[in-house]
C-alpha cells in the first residue's frame, strides 16, 4: 500500500490538497457528487422563486425581467451543473470498480475535467450579480433574443458554456479510453453491466455534440461582438438557423440526461428482483438505437418555425419511431421483476417510480411527436410538464436511487431505511403534485416562461406550486439523511451488502478502499 | 364514443377541481379548464381528434403495462414468499413488443398525416392578413385595404402589481383585437418585427413563430362569431406574458361595417396631421403613448433599467436638439433593442411622445414637438 488518503487529521493543508491534486476515481467521483448535489440545491432554490411568484396571478414578488433570469438559470443550473455531473460522478465512482480497473484512463484529465466546473459555474451564477442582469432568453438561448437583444453579461454566459463543454468533452473521452482499454481480462463487451454500455454510448454522443454547442455560442460571440450576422436577418443571417444548430445538440443532450439514468435503473431492478436483467443484449441494442435516433430528430422542437411539411412529416415519423427502442427498455424493466423475489428498499422504490413516471413521460413525449397535435401543445405547460417528468422523475430520481443503492459501499454506512422512504414518499407525492396539474394547464392554454397568467389559470398553478414546496422540503431530507449516514449510519462490512447484488464492484470490501483492482480480477 | 369515455373520465377530474377552486380563495376565477379546446376551425378540430385519439391510446397501453407491474409487485414480492426464477430472455416476447408498437406507430402515422396535411393547406384564401410582432404588442395589416393597427395590452399596470383588484378579463384584454369575418378563409401572413414571438390562438388551431426576416403562413376559417383569446408563445423579453392575442369575429355585414370605419378614421387622421396641438395636449397624450409604448424598457419614471435600457430623465438625447432624438425615435439605433417607431406609433403619438419626453420628469426642454415635425422628418429622408 502506498500512502492512504489525507484525513483531516492531517492538518487543512494536506486535506486540501487531497482534494485540489487527487487523481483518485473515487475521489472525484465524490467531488462531482457533491458538486452536482450543490448545484441542485441551487438551481432548486431558483425553481422556489418560480413557484412562488406563481402562486397566485399577478406580479407579486419579482419583476418579470428577473424571472425569466430566473427560469433561464434554473434550466442551466439543472441541466449542465446538476443532472450531467451526477452521472459524470457516478461514471467515476462505478465504472473502473464494475471493470475490474484500477482507475479512470486519464487520471490527470479526470482531476482537470472536474476543477473547471466550479469555475464555470461561479462566471454563470456572477452574471446575476453584473449590471443587466444574468442571462434572461431561456436554457434554450434563441437568437436574437440571445444576441442583439441580450444583456452584455451574455459573453459571460458563452464563456462559461464553452467551460462545460470542455469538462464533458474531457470526461467523456476519459470514459470511453477506460471502457474501451482498461477492461479486466475477460470482461467482454457483451458481459459489462448495462451502466458501463449506457455511459460508453452517453459518452460518444457527448463527444459529437458539445462541440456543436460550442459552435453555436462561438457564432453567437461573433454576432455580437464582430459584426457578423449568421442569425442577424438584416444582415443575411437567419435567426431559424441558430435553432437547428441549438436543436442538433439539444436534442442528443437530452438523451445524454437519461441514458446513464437507464444505466442505474438496470441495475438496481435485478438486485430487488433478485433475477438478472431481462434481454440484456436487446438492452444493449435499444440503448445503441436510441442513440443513434437521437441525431436525426431535432426538429421536432421547431414544428411551429414554419418547416415546408416534407420536414415537418420526415421529423414527425423519426420522433414516432423512438417509442419503439424505449418500450423495448420498459417491458424488459418489467419483465426483470416478474417472477422475481421483489423487495422494496429506497434504491428500489425511486426505481419503480422510475419506471412509472418516465414511461408516462414518454406517452406524453409521443404526443408531442404529432405535429398537428404538437400545434397546440408547443411551448406551453404541457412541455414543462412533460420534461420534468422525464427529467426530474427520469434523471434525478434515478439518480437518488443510485446514491441510495451505492452509499453502503462508498462509505461502509447503510442509511436510515426508514427516512430513505418518507423522503420516497415525500419527493413522489411532491413531483407529482406539481408536475400533473401543469399538463392541464398547458391544455388549456398556458404559455411556458410567463412570469404572470389570466385568471383561469389561477387553481392549478396554485396546486403545483404546493407541490413544488413539498418536492423541494424533500431534497433536505435526503441532504439530511445522506449526512447522518455517513456520520452515525450503521457500519455494514459485506462486500456485497444487498442479497441479490451482481458485478464486481460488490467483491471489493465494503466501504471500498482508495484502491481497488490493483490486481484485474478475471472474469469469467 | 370517445365523448361518453371523455364525460366518463373529465367529469369527476371536474369535481376535484370545483373543490380546489372553492378551497383557494380566488373567488373570481373561471372553471379551469381540462383538455385541449375543440375550437372553432378545421385545424383546430383536427388537432384535438388526434390528441384524443393519442391520449387513449396511450391510456390503453399504459393501463394494461402499469397493470401487469402492479400485479407483479403484489405477487411476486418476497414477504410473500416468492422465489426468483432464472430466466432472462425470450426471444418470441421480445419480438413482439418491438414489432407491435411499431405497427400501431405506422398506423398512428396516417391520421398524423392527415391532420398536418390541414395545416399546411394555405392556398386559395379570401383575405390575407399580415401580422408582425412586436416587443410586446401586435401589429395587424389588412394587405390591400389599406387597414393597420397595433394591439396591445390593455390591462393597467395596477392591476398586474396588485394595487387594484384584477379585472374579469386579466391579460386577456387589449387595445384593439383584430377583426375577421365569418365564413371566409384568412391566410396570415407572419413576421416578426426584433426577436422571435410565436401568434397563437388555440380555438383556431394556428400557432405560427413570428421570426425576424421571414414570412411563414398559417390560415383559419370560421363560421362561429365570437371572440377567442390567445397568446404569445416564444419568450420575446419582459414584455413576453403581456403581449396577447384577441380575435373578434363578426358576420360579414358587421365585419364589412367595421372595414369602413376604419379606413374612414384613417382618412380623418390624415386630415388632421396639420393641426396645432397646444402643450398641454401634447402631455397629456404623450403620457398615455410613452406609458402604453415605452415604460416597458425606459420605465414609467424615465429611470430606465441601469444597465440594460438607458434613462431618459435627464438624458442628452431628451435634453439634445430635437432633430436627433426624432432620429431615435423615427429610425430606432439599429442592433440594440430600441427599434424603430415609424410604422408602429402615428406621427401624432411620436409628436407627444417626443414632446413628453422633453418636458417630464422634471426634464425641462419648454419646446413644442408638432405632427407636421414628424411628418416633416420623415419626408426629408
Ligand atoms: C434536475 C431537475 C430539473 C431539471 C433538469 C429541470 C429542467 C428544467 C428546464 C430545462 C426548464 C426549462 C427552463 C426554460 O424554459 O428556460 C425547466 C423549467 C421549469 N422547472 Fe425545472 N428542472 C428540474 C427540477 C425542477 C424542480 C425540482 C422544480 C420545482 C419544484 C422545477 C420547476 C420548474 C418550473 C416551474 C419551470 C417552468 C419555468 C417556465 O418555463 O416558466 N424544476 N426545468
Ligand atoms: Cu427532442
Amino acid at each position: 500500500m502506498a500512502h492512504g488518503p489525507a484525513t483531516l487529521a492531517d492538518g487543512w493543508v494536506k486535506y486540501a490538497s487531497r482534494w485540489l491534486f487527487t487523481t483518485n476515481h473515487k475521489d472525484i467521483g465524490t467531488l462531482y457528487l457533491w458538486f452536482s448535489f450543490a448545484m441542485f440545491i441551487l438551481g432548486g432554490s431558483f425553481a422556489m422563486v418560480i413557484r412562488a411568484e406563481l402562486f397566485q396571478p399577478g406580479m407579486q414578488l419579482i419583476k418579470p425581467e428577473f424571472f425569466n433570469q430566473m427560469t433561464t438559470m434554473h434550466g442551466l443550473v439543472m441541466v449542465f451543473g446538476a443532472i450531467m455531473p451526477a452521472f459524470v460522478g457516478l461514471a467515476n465512482w462505478l465504472i473502473p470498480m464494475m471493470i475490474g480497473a484500477p482507475d479512470m484512463a486519464l487520471p490527470r484529465m479526470n482531476n482537470l475535467s472536474f476543477w473547471i466546473l466550479p469555475f464555470a459555474f461561479a462566471i454563470l451564477v456572477a452574471t446575476l450579480f453584473m449590471e443587466g442582469g444574468g442571462p434572461n432568453f431561456g436554457w434554450t438561448f434563441y437568437a436574437p433574443l440571445s444576441t442583439t437583444y441580450a444583456p452584455d453579461t451574455v459573453n459571460y454566459f458563452i464563456f462559461g458554456v464553452h467551460i462545460m463543454g470542455a469538462s464533458s468533452i474531457m470526461g467523456s473521452i476519459n470514459i470511453i479510453a477506460t471502457v474501451m482499454n482498461m477492461r479486466a481480462p475477460g470482461m467482454t463487451y457483451m458481459k459489462m453491466p448495462m451502466f458501463v454500455w449506457t455511459w460508453l454510448i452517453t459518452a460518444f454522443l457527448l463527444v459529437a455534440v458539445m462541440p456543436v454547442l460550442a459552435g453555436a455560442v462561438t457564432m453567437m460571440l461573433m454576432d455580437i461582438n464582430f459584426g457578423t450576422s449568421f442569425f442577424d436577418a438584416a444582415g443575411g443571417g437567419d435567426p431559424v438557423l441558430f435553432q437547428h444548430i441549438f436543436w442538433f445538440f439539444g436534442h442528443p443532450e437530452v438523451y445524454i440526461i437519461i441514458l446513464p439514468a437507464f444505466g442505474v435503473v438496470s441495475q438496481i431492478i435485478p438486485t430487488f428482483s433478485r433475477k438478472p436483467l431481462f434481454g440484456y443484449s436487446s438492452m444493449v441494442y435499444a440503448t445503441a438505437s436510441i442513440a443513434f435516433m437521437s441525431f436525426i430528430v431535432w426538429a421536432h422542437h421547431m414544428f411551429t418555425v414554419g418547416m415546408p411539411i416534407a420536414g415537418e412529416l420526415y421529423f414527425m415519423y423519426a420522433t414516432m419511431l423512438i417509442a419503439v427502442p424505449t418500450g423495448v427498455k420498459v417491458f424488459n424493466w418489467i419483465t426483470t421483476m416478474y417472477k422475481g423475489s421483489l423487495t422494496f428498499e429506497t434504491p428500489m422504490l425511486f426505481s419503480i417510480a422510475f419506471v412509472i413516471l418516465f414511461t408516462f413521460g414518454g406517452f406524453t413525449g409521443l404526443m408531442l411527436s404529432i405535429a398537428a397535435a404538437d400545434i397546440q401543445y408547443h411551448d406551453t405547460y404541457f412541455v414543462v410538464a412533460h420534461f420534468h417528468y422525464v427529467m426530474v422523475a427520469g434523471a434525478v430520481f434515478s439518480g437518488t436511487a443510485a446514491v441510495y443503492y451505492w452509499l453502503p459501499k462508498w462509505c461502509g454506512k447503510m442509511y436510515d431505511e426508514t427516512m430513505g422512504k418518507v423522503q420516497f414518499w415525500i419527493a413522489f407525492i411532491g413531483f407529482n403534485i406539481t408536475f400533473m396539474p401543469q399538463h392541464f394547464l398547458g391544455l388549456a392554454g398556458m404559455p411556458r416562461r410567463y412570469a404572470d397568467y389570466g385568471l383561469q389559470f389561477a387553481d392549478w398553478n396554485m396546486v403545483s406550486s404546493i407541490g413544488a414546496f413539498m418536492y423541494g422540503a424533500a431534497q433536505i431530507l435526503f441532504l439530511f439523511n445522506v449526512v447522518r449516514t455517513i456520520t452515525h449510519g450503521k457500519p455494514v462490512d459485506k462486500p456485497e451488502v444487498w442479497e441479490g447484488a451482481e458485478g464486481l464492484e460488490w467483491t471489493v470490501p465494503t466501504p471500498a478502499p482508495y484502491h481497488t483492482f490493483e490486481k484485474p480480477p478475471q472474469v469469467k | 364514443m370517445l365523448k361518453k369515455a371523455q364525460a366518463l373520465f373529465l367529469r369527476p377530474l371536474g369535481a376535484v377541481l370545483a373543490l380546489v377552486s372553492a378551497v383557494s380563495s380566488h373567488a373570481e376565477s373561471a372553471a379551469s379548464q381540462l383538455n385541449m379546446p375543440q375550437g372553432v376551425t378545421e385545424v383546430s378540430q383536427a388537432a384535438y381528434d388526434i390528441h384524443m385519439v393519442m391520449m387513449w391510446i396511450c391510456t390503453v397501453i399504459g393501463v394494461a403495462v402499469f397493470g401487469f407491474m402492479f400485479y407483479v409487485m403484489y405477487a411476486h414480492r418476497k414477504s410473500r414468499g416468492a422465489v426468483a426464477e432464472n430466466f432472462h430472455e425470450n426471444l418470441i416476447v421480445e419480438l413482439l413488443w418491438t414489432i407491435v408498437p411499431a405497427i400501431i406507430l405506422i398506423v398512428m402515422a396516417i391520421p398524423a398525416t392527415t391532420a398536418l396535411l390541414k395545416v399546411y393547406d394555405t392556398e386559395n384564401a379570401d383575405i390575407d392578413i399580415k401580422v408582425t410582432g412586436y416587443q410586446w404588442k401586435w401589429q395587424y395589416e389588412y394587405l390591400g385595404e389599406d387597414v393597420k393597427f397595433m394591439s396591445e395590452l390593455r390591462t393597467p399596470q395596477d392591476e398586474i402589481y396588485g394595487r387594484e383588484p384584477k379585472g374579469e378579463h386579466y391579460l386577456r384584454e387589449v387595445t384593439e383585437p383584430l377583426v375577421l369575418p365569418a365564413g371566409k378563409k384568412v391566410r396570415f401572413l407572419i413576421t416578426g418585427n426584433d426577436v422571435i414571438h410565436s401568434w397563437w390562438v388555440p380555438d383556431f388551431g394556428v400557432k405560427r413563430d413570428a421570426v425576424p426576416g421571414l414570412f411563414t403562413s398559417a390560415w383559419a376559417k370560421t363560421d362561429k362569431p365570437g371572440t377567442y383569446v390567445g397568446e404569445c408563445t416564444e419568450l420575446c423579453g419582459s414584455g413576453h406574458a403581456f403581449m396577447p392575442v384577441v380575435v373578434e369575429v363578426k358576420e360579414q355585414a358587421e365585419y364589412d361595417q367595421w372595414l369602413a370605419d376604419k379606413k374612414a378614421a384613417a382618412a380623418e387622421y390624415a386630415s388632421t396631421i396639420g393641426k396645432q396641438w397646444t402643450f398641454d395636449e401634447l402631455m397629456v397624450q404623450g403620457e398615455e403613448v410613452y406609458n402604453r409604448s415605452c415604460a416597458g424598457c425606459h420605465a414609467v419614471n424615465g429611470e430606465g433599467i441601469p444597465g440594460v435600457f438607458p434613462a431618459l430623465k435627464n438624458s442628452v438625447i431628451a435634453l439634445g436638439p430635437v432633430v436627433e432624438h426624432l432620429r431615435v425615435v423615427v429610425d430606432g439605433i439599429p442592433g440594440t433593442a430600441m427599434q424603430s417607431f415609424a410604422d408602429q406609433l402615428s406621427e401624432v403619438d411620436i409628436a407627444a411622445v417626443i414632446h413628453y419626453e422633453r418636458n417630464a420628469w422634471g426634464n425641462d426642454v419648454g419646446d413644442i414637438t408638432q405632427p407636421v415635425d414628424v411628418l416633416n422628418y420623415k419626408q426629408a429622408k
